[in-house]
C-alpha cells in the first residue's frame, strides 16, 4: 500500500499498561499499531479486550493511581508521547489529537451553551478574535450538517438529540484541525438510524481533512461499515491486524474467527412453534399516557405507547423492535404490570389483567416472568444466587426446602453448576448472571417470558449463547416470548413475528420472514438499511449473496435459502 | 471511557488484622479518637467503682478548692468532687448519645422506606416533615421537655424529635434511588410483599449512610444535651451531667475556671472524635469520596 511509504500519524510499539499495584498486572500487554494520514484503522474486542485503555494512554488521560504505563512508545507524528509532560500533552491535546467519547450527555457540561463549549477550545489554543472565532465554529457546524447552526449555537446541551450531541463533540474534537481522532464507541448509545449519519459523517470528514481516525468498537457491523484496516483485541494484547477484507474474509487466527462467527446474521431463523399455537397472552388496543400538570394548571400529556395490539402464542417468540421512546418497554413493563396501563386490555389465560390488584394480581404473577437488560443490576448483590431464585417460590408458600432443590435444578439446565446457590452475584460473568435471572425466571414455571433487551448488555460471543439457551428453553418448557430489542440482528435470530414500533404506535406487524425481507413501511426499511454492516455475512466469511465460487448477486436482497446454509 | 474498563483496585495481601494495623498507622488521627471514645465509655462504665469521691455529697467546708491531692480537679460551689462528677457526667453524655442515635435511626428508616416507597404515604409524610425542619432543633427539644417535665428519658426523646426528619430524609433520597434497580422490580414481578421489598431489597442499600450520619446524630445529641442543661432546660440540675456540671461553675468561672473548662474539654473532645470517626466511615463506606484528590 501506498501509505507505507508516509511516516505514520500514530504509532505504538509494544505498549504496556500495568495496574498500579504491587503485583503489577498488565492491563496491555505489548500491542503495536499504526495508523495513517486519511485511515480509518477500527480497533474491536470485547469487554475488557484493554481497547479503551489504549485510547486512554494514547491521550495521556490513565486514571492516575490506577493505571500507569509500562513499557512501549506511543509516537504521534514521530513525537514520543510516553513521558512527554502534562503541559506538552495538554497543548497536543485538541491541537494534533482529538477525542470523541461514547456518551456525548456525560461528555458536554449541561449548563454551558454548545457554541461557548466549542470556543473554549478556541480560546485555550488559538489567538483569536470572538468574532473571528464564532465564525469559525459557525462553519464547523455546518460541516458536521447540524441545522440552524446559529439557533444550535445557543442551545443547552439537554436541548438537542442525541445525535445532534455527538455532532457537537465532533465538532468540538476536530474544530483545530487535529491529524488525529479517536473515536471511543461514537455510536454505541445512539440508535441505528442516528448511527448511520454518524459514521458516514466521520467517514466524510476523514476524506475531506485527510484525518486519521483511530476508531474503537465491539460492534463488527459497524467495522465492516467503515473501517480500513481492523486490529482485533482480546484481553490485553493484540491477536490480529489487517485490512478489512482479510479480517473479514480470511482471518487467520481462531479468536477472530470465533467472533466473526458469532455476529447474529440478518438472515432470519427458521420459524418454531405452530402459527396457530394455543394464544397466552393477548394485549388489545393498549395505551399509556404519562400527564403531569403544571403549576399553572396546564396539563402535559405524554403518549408512550397507544393503539398496541399484539399476540403471543405457546412456543413462539414475538419480538418487539424499535428505536428509543418507540414504546416498545413501555408495552412490555405494562404486560408485567410494572406500571398502568391507562387504556386497553391485557388478556392472559383469557383473564383481563390490566385493572388487577393486590392478591388478585399477585397471582397472575406466577404466569408472566421477566429477564431484564443488564445482568449486573438485575440481580441484588446482597443476596446469594440460591435465595435470589428461591425468592418467587417462597413467596407463593413453597416450602424452602424443595425450593432450594428446584433452584439447583434449574441453575443445571441453565449451564451453571449446581453449586451456585450459595455464592453471590459478583462472583459471575456478565452472561452468567444473564442465565441466573433465566433461572430465576423459570423458576415459577411461567406461561410467559418477557425478556427486555435481555442480550444488548453482553458481548457478542456470549450474547449468541444466551440466544441458544432461549431457543433451547423455549423448544423444552414451550413457554410464549414476548422479546424487546432494538438490534435487528439478534430479532432476526430468536423471533418467530416481528412488531415494529415508532413514537408509540406500531407501525408493521408480520411473521419475522416477511417483515425482515420484504418491509411494507418505510420505516421498517430505513431501519434495516441502517443495520451497520448489513451487506456482509459474517459468520460465513463473505459479503451477502456471494455464492462461494464467487459471483456477486445482490448486496440488499436477503434471501430464505440462507437460513439454511448456517 | 468505557464504562467496562477495567478500573479497579484490588485489596492488599494481608489478613484482616494486619490491614486494620495498617489502617490505623495510615490514620493516627481516627486512632487516637477511637481511643478516647473507648476511654470514656470505659470511664461511664465503671464510674461508681473509680471515682474518687460521692459525686451528690455535699460538702459545704470544701466549696470551691481547687486541685489538691483528694480532689485532683477540685470542688464545686457545694463542695462537690469535680473529677467524680465528670466521670458520671460521662454516662448520661452517652446515654443520651447513643440512644438518640439509635431512636432517631429506627424511627427514621421506617418512615424513610416507607415514603420512598409509597408515594401517596410521601407527599403527606414529606411536609409534616418540612414543617418540622422549619423548627430550630435546640428550640424545639425545649418546648418539648418544658411541656413534659425533663428526666434523662423525656430529654433524649426531646433531642430525638427534631432529629429524625433528617434522617427520614437521607433514607428517602437512598430508597428513591434504589427503587428504580432491575432486582427491585424483578422481585415485584416475582410477587413480593410490599414490607419483603421494603426490608430485604431497600434497607440494606440504607445502612453504610445511616452509620455516618448516626455519627452525626450521636455527636450533635451530646452537644444539645449540654445545651439544655446549661440553658436550665435540662435534667434536674443535682444529677451530673457535662451541661449541668457548666451551667453550676457558669457564676464562679473568674474563681474557678476549671469548672467550666473540664467538662467543656470533654464535651468538645467527645464530639471531635465521633465526628471524625464519622467522616473515616463516610469516607470507608463510599469509595468515591475517599478517592478525592487521587484522581485528576
Amino acid at each position: 500500500m501506498n501509505t507505507d511509504m508516509k511516516v505514520p500519524i500514530l504509532q505504538l510499539r509494544d505498549l504496556c499498561v500495568a495496574a498500579e499495584r504491587p503485583d503489577g498486572h498488565r492491563v496491555i500487554d505489548g500491542i503495536s499499531l499504526e495508523v495513517h494520514e486519511g485511515e480509518m484503522l477500527c480497533v474491536v474486542g470485547e469487554s475488557g479486550s484493554g481497547k479503551s485503555v489504549t485510547s486512554l494512554s494514547i491521550m495521556g488521560l490513565l486514571p492516575r493511581g490506577v493505571l500507569c504505563p509500562a513499557g512501549g512508545s506511543i509516537r504521534l507524528e514521530g513525537e514520543e508521547l510516553l513521558g512527554a509532560g502534562e503541559k506538552r500533552l495538554e497543548a497536543l491535546r485538541a491541537t494534533s489529537m482529538a477525542m470523541v467519547f461514547q456518551e456525548p450527555m456525560t461528555a458536554l457540561n449541561p449548563v454551558v451553551r454548545v457554541g461557548d463549549q466549542i470556543d473554549e477550545v478556541l480560546k485555550a489554543h488559538t489567538p483569536m478574535r470572538a468574532v473571528e472565532r464564532r465564525k469559525r465554529i459557525l462553519a464547523m457546524m455546518e460541516e458536521v450538517h447540524l441545522p440552524h447552526v446559529e439557533r444550535i449555537y445557543r442551545a443547552y446541551p439537554h436541548q438537542l438529540s442525541g445525535g445532534q450531541r455527538q455532532r457537537i463533540m465532533i465538532a468540538m474534537a476536530l474544530i483545530l484541525r487535529p491529524r488525529l481522532l479517536i473515536a471511543d464507541e461514537p455510536t454505541t448509545a445512539l440508535d441505528v438510524t442516528t448511527q448511520k449519519q454518524i459514521l458516514s459523517l466521520i467517514r466524510e470528514l476523514r476524506d475531506n481533512r485527510g484525518t486519521a481516525v483511530l476508531f474503537i468498537t465491539h460492534d463488527m457491523g459497524v467495522v465492516a461499515e467503515i473501517a480500513d484496516r481492523v486490529a482485533v483485541m482480546r484481553q490485553g494484547s493484540m491477536v490480529e491486524t489487517g485490512t478489512l477484507d482479510q479480517i473479514l474474509r480470511s482471518p487467520t487466527q481462531g479468536y477472530t474467527r470465533k467472533l466473526l462467527s458469532s455476529v447474529p446474521s440478518l438472515v432470519p431463523r427458521a420459524s418454531a412453534g405452530a402459527a396457530d399455537a394455543e394464544v397466552l397472552l393477548q394485549i388489545s388496543d393498549l395505551g399509556k399516557t404519562y400527564s403531569s400538570r403544571s403549576m399553572f394548571g396546564k396539563v402535559n400529556e405524554v403518549k408512550a405507547a397507544s393503539g398496541v395490539s399484539l399476540t403471543v402464542r405457546r412456543g413462539r417468540t414475538l419480538g418487539i423492535v424499535g428505536e428509543s421512546g418507540s414504546g416498545k418497554s413501555t408495552v412490555a413493563r405494562c404486560a408485567i404490570r410494572l406500571i398502568d396501563p391507562t387504556e386497553g386490555r391485557i388478556l392472559v389465560a383469557g383473564q383481563d389483567i390490566s385493572r388487577l390488584r393486590g392478591a388478585a394480581l399477585k397471582q397472575h404473577r406466577r404466569r408472566i416472568q421477566v429477564v431484564f437488560q443488564d445482568p449486573y443490576r438485575s440481580l441484588n448483590p446482597r443476596i446469594r444466587i440460591g435465595e435470589s431464585i428461591i425468592e418467587g417460590l417462597t413467596n407463593f408458600g413453597v416450602p424452602r426446602a424443595q425450593a432450594m432443590a428446584e433452584a439447583a435444578a434449574l441453575l443445571e439446565m441453565v449451564g451453571l453448576p449446581a453449586d451456585a446457590v450459595s455464592r453471590y452475584p459478583h462472583q459471575f460473568s456478565g452472561g452468567q448472571r444473564q442465565r441466573i435471572a433465566i433461572a430465576r425466571a423459570l423458576a415459577m414455571k411461567p406461561d410467559i417470558l418477557i425478556a427486555d433487551e435481555a442480550v444488548s448488555a453482553l458481548d457478542v460471543s456470549v450474547q449468541a449463547q444466551v440466544l441458544d439457551l432461549l431457543n433451547d428453553i423455549q423448544g423444552r418448557l414451550g413457554v410464549g416470548t414476548l422479546f424487546i430489542t432494538h438490534d435487528l440482528r439478534v430479532a432476526a435470530q430468536i423471533c418467530d413475528e416481528i412488531v415494529v414500533m415508532k413514537g408509540g404506535w406500531i407501525v408493521e406487524q408480520g411473521p419475522t420472514s416477511e417483515v425482515l425481507v420484504d418491509p411494507k413501511d418505510p420505516y421498517t426499511r430505513s431501519l434495516i438499511q441502517a443495520a451497520p454492516g448489513r451487506h456482509w455475512d459474517f459468520p460465513n466469511f463473505r459479503p451477502v449473496g456471494e455464492v462461494k465460487g464467487g459471483s456477486l448477486r445482490s448486496h440488499v436482497k436477503v434471501t430464505p435459502p440462507m437460513a439454511e446454509a448456517m | 471511557m468505557n464504562h467496562a474498563a477495567p478500573f479497579f483496585i484490588a485489596a492488599g495481601p494481608g489478613s484482616r488484622v494486619q490491614s486494620a494495623v495498617r489502617y490505623c498507622r495510615r490514620n493516627p488521627l481516627v486512632t487516637a479518637s477511637a481511643l478516647f471514645l473507648v476511654a470514656i465509655a470505659t470511664v461511664a462504665l465503671i464510674a461508681p467503682w473509680i471515682s474518687p469521691h460521692d459525686p451528690f455529697e455535699l460538702q459545704p467546708v470544701l466549696r470551691l478548692k481547687p486541685a489538691s491531692e483528694t480532689n485532683w480537679l477540685g470542688t464545686d460551689a457545694y463542695g462537690r468532687d469535680l473529677l467524680s462528677r465528670i466521670f458520671y457526667g460521662a454516662r448520661i453524655s452517652l446515654v443520651i448519645g447513643l440512644g438518640a442515635a439509635l431512636l432517631s435511626i429506627g424511627t427514621g428508616m421506617t418512615l424513610g422506606l416507607i415514603a420512598g416507597y409509597m408515594r401517596r404515604v410521601d407527599a403527606v409524610l414529606m411536609r409534616f416533615v418540612d414543617g418540622m425542619m422549619a423548627i430550630p432543633n435546640t428550640l424545639l427539644a425545649i418546648s418539648i421537655v418544658t411541656l413534659v417535665g425533663a428526666n434523662i428519658w423525656t430529654v433524649m426523646f426531646a433531642i430525638t424529635i427534631p432529629e429524625v426528619p433528617r434522617v427520614i430524609r437521607l433514607v428517602r433520597s437512598v430508597t428513591l434511588g434504589t427503587r428504580e434497580e432491575a432486582y427491585v422490580e424483578a422481585a415485584i414481578t416475582l410477587g413480593s410483599s410490599t414490607s419483603r421489598i421494603l426490608w430485604r431489597h431497600l434497607m440494606p442499600n440504607t445502612i453504610a449512610p445511616l452509620i455516618v450520619q448516626g455519627s452525626y446524630v450521636c455527636a450533635s445529641a451530646i452537644l444539645t444535651e449540654s445545651i439544655l442543661s446549661f440553658l436550665g432546660a435540662g435534667i434536674n440540675p443535682v444529677t451530673p451531667t457535662w451541661g449541668n456540671i457548666m451551667a453550676d461553675g457558669r457564676a464562679y468561672f473568674r474563681i474557678m475556671p476549671g469548672l467550666i473548662f473540664w467538662p467543656g474539654l470533654c464535651v468538645s473532645l467527645t464530639i471531635l472524635s465521633i465526628n471524625l470517626i464519622g467522616d473515616a466511615a463516610r469516607d470507608a463506606l463510599d469509595p468515591r469520596m475517599a478517592k478525592r484528590g487521587v484522581g485528576r
